[in-house]
């Protein structure tokens, strides 16, 4: 007998089942909120997760791919030098490839800040030079000196120094949004797990009448753990429902934008609110089921 | 049905009840008598597997009641109709629901059940039927009760006083209704204090008076 078709039959109902139990105000109400309200914070971490997954995976990426190197020299010297720096490159083990940009996208590079007319040829722009890695990498400082000396207007603009950090913070997040969830999961099974001990312990008559009247554990617990499954996956799928919400109207600029734009689902990733009312159904389904025949274990 | 062989209890050290040998043979009728204290309520209790024998053995149905888990003492009690002297009942359901709670745990629809109707017309609750439980007199309790205990059909009737709180007249119905169970092959033990109403069973049935005392059970001369 699995766990789903167990909820799934509990859902169906048994009204008449249902009724042997009376209605417990106080510990459903708990667990109505409860539920709810751990489901709302658990949209938020699941977001946070997810949003710090993709954040690190981007700039992992980037990082892992490119770095260049800026070229300033007079005119007369531009060309001759660019050759230094692309022949220091060819010899640079650890490098993939490596090339000059054009002028054509040195300016789509710089029409953001200056408008679309810049005459790049007539300005004295560094000339940039884009290189590949190999999944190895290369010595970032060998290269520096090597180019110290054949190409002296070139410094190596090292992407590394600066976004590996970030990328440790953002898996951090990441981390840190799954413990969260976890730490949410286990606060809504001791909260559930409570309440439905409150339950079953103001109903200790009920439950005594019953076993004397021939009921098994099983039929007893049932009755409670139907009860708390529907509530918590009700509080759940109102307060997930909520949380989903929320981040949908969180106001979002640029696609690429920065981190707190970017908190949100992306893709298939709004399917995993759906996950939040099972995982809830489940943890109460479990908490009740062991609260009560622990319960009812102190009963002849 | 039972058998008890040297069956003893006791609640702290020392026991109340000892030496307890008896057989209820199927479609025997049994009273059970004694002094209030003396421990009758108990030795209800311990053929219901609510209490476990300190000493001795105790058999329900061929099983030892020692060795029952618990899925086996909730389909043993399934067999055996029990009043209690307390009578306790689920107060948020109406008497009608407590009466056929034994089919609803056991997953019978008890809504076209056609002798709940019946039942509860015999025992006199009629009117009464749609009230809670708290709302009821002693003796309706004890009606209702009966009613429970019977609804299922059981092998086995044990009734703690069960006609503790109601008139003679409803007395006498209440014995007729365990009578006529008996003469159906059903297995009757009532603890009662009641002589009256263990002489008016003499006259319609084959019955036998055990009584406690001192801990020990005796079978009390037949000349009441
Ligand atoms: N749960 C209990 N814990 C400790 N002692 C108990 C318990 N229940 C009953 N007793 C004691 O055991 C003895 C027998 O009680 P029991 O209820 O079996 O007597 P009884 O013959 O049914 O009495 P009555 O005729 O008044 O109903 C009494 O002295 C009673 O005080
Ligand atoms: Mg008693």
């Amino acid at each position: 007998m699995s766990v789903a078709g167990d909820i799934l039959g509990l859902l169906k109902g048994e009204a008449q089942a249902d009724r042997v139990v009376p209605r417990s105000g106080q510990a459903a109400r708990l667990t109505l909120a409860v539920s709810g309200a751990m489901a709302f914070l658990a949209v938020f971490a699941l977001a946070l997760s997810l949003a710090a997954g993709r954040l690190a995976d981007r700039w992992a990426g980037a990082l892992a791919q490119s770095s260049t190197i800026r070229l300033s020299a007079p005119e007369a010297e531009m060309e001759a030098q660019t050759w230094a720096v692309l022949t220091v490159l060819e010899q640079t083990p650890g490098v993939e490839s490596a090339r000059a940009l054009s002028d054509d996208e040195q300016r789509a590079l710089l029409e953001p800040w200056f408008g679309p007319d810049l005459p790049v040829a007539d300005l004295p722009v560094p000339r940039l030079i884009e290189i590949v890695e190999t999944p190895a990498g290369y010595d970032a400082e060998g290269l520096r000196a090597r180019l110290a000396a054949e190409a002296p207007g070139a410094v190596l603009d090292d992407h590394t120094r600066w976004r590996r950090p970030l990328v440790e913070a953002a898996d951090r997040l990441r981390l840190l949004g799954w413990l969260s969830l976890a730490l949410i999961l286990g606060s809504t099974a001791a909260m559930i797990t409570l309440a439905a001990q409150a339950a079953l312990a103001s109903n200790e008559q009920v439950l005594r009448v019953l076993r004397l009247v021939g009921a098994r554990d099983a039929y007893i617990a049932r009755a409670f753990v139907r009860r708390f499954t529907r509530r918590a996956l009700t509080g759940a799928a109102v307060g997930a429902g909520l949380g989903t919400l929320a981040i949908a109207l969180l106001p979002r600029a640029a696609a690429e934008g920065a981190f707190l734009t970017g908190l949100g689902f992306a893709g298939a990733g709004w399917l995993w609110p759906l996950a939040i009312p099972p995982l809830a159904a489940v943890t109460a389904f479990w908490a009740t089921r062991i609260a009560a025949f622990r319960t009812l274990r102190g009963l002849r | 049905m039972i058998d008890m062989q040297d069956a003893a209890f006791g609640y702290g050290a020392e026991p109340i009840l000892s030496d307890m040998t008896l057989r209820l043979a199927p479609g025997s009728f049994h009273f059970l008598t004694g002094p209030s204290g003396s421990g009758k309520t108990s030795f209800l209790k311990l053929c219901y597997a609510e209490l476990l024998a300190t000493a001795g053995r105790v058999t329900l149905f061929g099983e030892d009641a020692a060795t029952l888990d618990r899925d086996r003492i909730a389909l043993t009690r399934q067999r055996i109709g029990v009043v209690h002297q307390d009578c306790e009942f689920l107060d948020h359901l109406p008497i009608r629901d407590n009466i056929a709670l034994p089919l609803t745990v056991t997953g019978r629809d008890a809504g076209q059940d056609a002798n709940l109707n019946e039942l509860i017309a015999w025992v006199g609750l009629s009117p009464r039927a749609r009230a809670r439980p708290p709302e009821l007199s002693g003796g309706e309790r004890q009606r209702a009760a009966l009613a429970r205990a019977i609804i299922m059909d059981p092998d086995l009737i044990l009734a703690d006083e069960p006609t503790g709180n109601v008139d003679w007249e409803m007395s006498l119905r209440l014995l007729q209704l365990l009578c006529e169970l008996n003469k159906m092959g059903k297995t009757i033990l009532i603890a009662t204090h009641d002589l009256a109403l263990i002489r008016a069973a003499k006259a319609q049935v084959q019955a036998r008076v055990l009584r406690i005392a001192g801990g020990r059970l005796s079978t009390a001369g037949a000349d009441l």
